[in-house]
């Protein structure tokens, strides 16, 4: 525990962003005797700066959740770098690789599998920190603090996960993943598997407690209304490669890159008159995209 | 699993039953079974008296002493001798000790080569299991009792080793279970989360894996001490046990020489051996269910089966004529319940009343747990034969629908019913190409031939958009995309051209790019047709792009219901508008950071090697 945690409020003028994605490459290896494998992330170059929110959005097999797991160390990477502050994470060794916990942190879309069923979510709270060495009363004066901090009661921490909501669970995996202060939160689809109405209120805290901690998200989603919503930036992803990254508005108003456009003019309006417009202009756009 | 998941919002939702939770609970549980009570009594009295046997009985069980060969019960032999004149008794007491600890040491032995091994192999995977896979198929493949047949005339005769090697030939059964269940968990998002927690692999091993594959594991081992003891009785019974000591095997043998003389003698040993061999195998059954463990991780909760058969009872009065003149398909005060453990009802949909006209496309939109998709099932008679539903009026095209066989029901669905699912690709049998699956319907409902029907689906796969109809014909479902297989799906439903369509969120497992198109050719083959249809959806969008009239759906009811251009601009119910005020489609976007720059800071992450493990 010698090394100081990173802090945000740090007042140092070198501009280097939080983590550059460097022309990073990642193979799946096919299982088959001399099967060449397959490249889902084909050099894709990212950077998220501190307390700034990219969302990734993409189509299933774009690579976008690749790439988080990347990020995460959770694939192998095969070519081009990740560095968080400057210093290269990708590859690390499984020692240096938990080291990085610290400042990387993770909430998975499914807010069922992603809490171990059988520990109460006072276990799954304090896990990370007592192998840190926190000492036990240390770590349960910090999970209280941090259930109030995704608005969930105090005694949830005797509960066990399946008590919950899936809202609420996805609560309790946003809570897991500020335990340490992390600098930067890959999220993986977090609100798809949730309610509409529960998906609003979920969004709101990821914002919440972002203005209020400085933390960057990686915002990996299917759904540009939602990354509209949370995001600083946008970067879209198409069969693993970055086709169009900019400001968030900018992407989802008016996209430059055909593909933008037509997952754009895909997603369904909830007003009938608007999406009729909506659908003929993707028509109009499909027939001219045809042609051309 | 729509039926289920959508059960209501107070129930529990179906959760991984992972073994692990509340050990204590499975033991009282273990405890309530009688049998499994019985079983442990038997084992705990058969290691009692083997441990006790020198105070139990002052003989010797191996002295034999002709004189007293085949004495009869009673004095100093209270089960009398046996064919050289050694004390049953005394053999039965000692010969259960021979037995357990030879079990012990298979169970030892096959244990800590197959636990450690597949642990190792099931969350490294590679190249360590490759090769320790590749062992223990060429250890199963091995003839076990051959192998101790060689051993021992080998390095002579000893129950102990031969169990030792025994205990080596069963360890792939270890191995291959605990891997098995060791993958299975690994491939949990909780585990990935622990990882970056930044946990330990010994730590996640301890914390995460372990706890599931105990509970398996265990079972295996109640079942292995039983295979042990018969193993070990008879190579016992062909002699090739220790030299004096005694055995169950051994007393059998010795039985056997003397069967016409004293055919008593095989009783006891017989006994001894079935009695606790059926214990052990009554316990690893009686563990399985105390454990909740059926070989693999279950997923879901068990569904009751009840014989009651999905009938829509009767609630009220059926009107004689409907009252729209072209109304399709009519619900009024539908309700459906389901028994609940405790022996209560637990309602679920509270009295749902609908119409759907020829031609009419219905949006039934709400979120989880709203019933929506429990009115969409009972429509179709597809809900679990537990489900107990009743209406006061439930007519498609003036048939009424309540009471109707399940042959009737039969041959309204698919036929004049077509039914559009949520997840393409389990709803479509892996086994059998798509052409089969489509040509089958057609040729029951529509007695067609089978060119006859291949042709049909033809067109209609080439109708629903897709580029080479007849390699899709002849495709294997896992050979399409998700996006291909919902629209064989859809082919499918209106292949006997229905007049209702019932689709339950038929675009939520897609792509929003091909839910475009989804919805396209919906739209296009229900104006094309003229079929009503009612569609399940969570997704305002959704019904903005397709829908007529929409009812929204909330905990069982139907709380507004209206035509979509005056649902969407003027939202009556306070649910509807906080639904809808909840769509992020008019947000405004967030905007870029503050403080312009964006870079305003140097990060230095925590210098990675010093201090030491963190």
């Amino acid at each position: 525990m010698s090394a100081q945690p990173m802090s945000a409020e740090s007042t140092s003028t070198v501009s280097a962003p939080l983590l550059t994605v460097d022309r990073l490459v990642v193979d799946y290896p096919v299982t088959g005797w001399r099967r060449p494998p397959v490249r889902v992330l084909k050099g894709i170059s990212l950077e998220i700066g501190a307390g700034e929110t990219l969302g990734l959005v993409g189509e299933s097999g774009s690579g976008k959740t690749t790439l988080g797991r990347a990020i995460l160390g959770l694939a192998p990477v095969t070519g081009g770098e990740i560095r968080l502050g400057g210093r290269v994470v990708s590859n690390l060794g499984r020692r240096e690789r938990r080291a990085l916990s610290r400042d990387v942190q993770v909430v998975f879309q499914d807010p069922y599998t992603s809490l171990n069923p059988a520990m109460t979510v006072g276990d799954i709270l304090t896990e990370p920190l007592l192998v840190t060495g926190s000492s036990r009363s240390d770590a349960q004066r910090r999970v209280r603090e941090l259930l109030d901090q995704v608005h969930l009661p105090a005694d949830a921490v005797s509960r066990l996960p399946r008590e919950f909501s899936g809202g609420q669970r996805q609560r309790i995996a946003i809570a897991r993943a500020l335990t340490r202060d992390p600098k930067l939160v890959v999220c993986d689809e977090p609100v798809s598997a949730l309610d509409l109405s529960t998906q609003a209120r979920v969004l709101d805290l990821f914002i919440e407690i972002q203005e209020r901690t400085g933390v960057a998200y990686l915002f990996v989603t299917h759904d540009l209304s939602v990354v509209r919503h949370i995001s600083h930036r946008v970067a879209v992803m198409y069969r693993g490669e970055l086709v169009e990254t900019g400001d968030a508005a900018a992407v989802t108003t008016a996209p430059d890159h055909p593909y933008t456009r037509r997952l754009l003019l895909a997603a369904p309006v909830p007003d009938p008159r608007r999406q009729a417009e909506r659908r003929a202009e993707r028509h109009r756009f499909a027939a001219a995209q045809a042609a051309g | 699993m729509s039926i289920l998941s959508d059960a209501g919002p107070a129930g529990p939702a179906p959760v991984d039953a992972v073994a692990a939770p509340a050990r204590a609970g499975a033991v009282r549980r273990l405890l309530r079974n009688p049998v499994a009570v019985v079983a442990l009594v038997w084992l705990v009295a058969v290691a009692v008296l083997a441990l006790l046997a020198p105070l139990l009985t002052s003989q010797s069980p191996t002295a034999s002493k002709i004189t007293e060969a085949l004495a009869p019960m009673g004095g100093d032999h209270p089960l009398g001798t046996d064919g050289v004149g050694r004390d049953v008794w005394a053999q039965l007491l000692y010969g259960a000790r021979t037995s357990l600890i030879g079990s012990l040491i298979v169970v030892a032995v096959s244990l800590l080569l197959g636990l450690p091994a597949g642990v190792l192999a099931g969350y490294r995977r590679g190249r360590f299991d490759a090769v320790a896979s590749w062992v223990a198929n060429l250890l199963m493949a091995l003839p076990a009792i051959i192998v101790l047949l060689v051993v021992l005339a080998q390095f002579g005769r000893s129950t102990a080793l031969a169990m030792a090697v025994f205990g080596v030939i069963i360890a792939p059964g270890v191995f291959r279970l605990v891997r098995s269940s060791v993958i299975a968990v690994r491939e949990e998002l909780y585990v990935d989360a622990a990882r970056v927690a930044g946990l330990s692999d010994a730590r996640i091993m301890r914390r995460h894996v372990l706890p599931v594959v105990v509970p398996p594991t265990v079972i295996q081992v109640s079942q292995l001490l039983g295979i042990a003891i018969v193993i070990q009785a008879g190579l016992e019974f062909l002699g090739l046990g220790s030299a004096n000591q005694a055995s169950w095997g051994g007393m059998l043998s010795d039985a056997f020489q003397n069967i016409y003389a004293q055919p008593r003698l095989l009783l006891w040993p017989a006994l001894a051996i079935v009695l606790t061999v059926t214990a052990f195998s009554l316990l690893g059954n009686a563990l399985r269910d105390a454990l909740g463990v059926s070989g693999r991780v279950p997923r879901v909760r068990r569904r009751q089966r009840t014989d009651a058969p999905p009938v829509v009872a009767a609630g009220g009065e059926v009107p004689a004529a409907p009252d729209v003149p072209d109304a399709l398909l009519v619900l009024d005060g539908l309700r459906v319940a389901y028994p609940t453990p405790e022996g209560t009802e637990r309602e679920v949909v509270h009295g749902v009343s609908l119409t759907v006209r020829r031609g009419e496309v219905l949006g039934l939109v709400g979120e989880s747990g709203s019933g929506k998709s429990q009115t969409a099932f009972a429509v179709l008679g597809l809900l679990p034969p537990q489900a107990r539903t009743s209406a006061a009026r439930m007519t498609f095209d003036g048939t009424d629908l309540r009471g109707l066989s399940p042959a009737a029901m039969n041959r309204l669905r698919g036929r004049r019913i077509g039914y559009i699912p949520q997840e393409p690709m389990s709803n479509l049998d892996p086994s059998f190409t798509i052409g089969s699956q489509l040509t089958e319907p057609m040729r029951h409902h529509l007695g067609l031939s089978k060119d006859e029907a291949r042709t049909r689906a033809l067109q209609l796969l080439d109708r629903v958009g897709i580029p080479d109809p007849a390699r899709v014909f002849a495709s294997y479902p896992h050979q399409v995309s998700g996006g291909m297989a919902q629209r064989v799906l859809i082919a499918g439903a209106v292949s006997c051209d229905p007049d209702l369509l019932i689709a339950d969120e038929p675009t939520t497992a897609l792509d929003v790019t091909v839910q475009a198109e989804v919805l396209d050719l919906v739209r296009e083959l229900q104006a094309e047709r003229q079929m009503g249809v009612v569609l399940v959806t969570h997704d305002f969008g959704v019904v903005a792009d397709v829908c007529d009239t929409v009812a929204v759906m909330r905990d069982g009811r139907i709380v507004e219901s209206a035509p979509a251009e005056r649902l969407f601009a003027d939202p009556q119910h306070e649910y509807t508008r906080m639904l809808l005020g909840s769509t992020l489609e008019d947000t405004p976007a967030r905007g870029a950071l503050a403080g312009a720059g964006l870079h305003p800071e140097e990060i230095a992450p925590a210098p990675l090697t010093s201090g030491g493990p963190r």
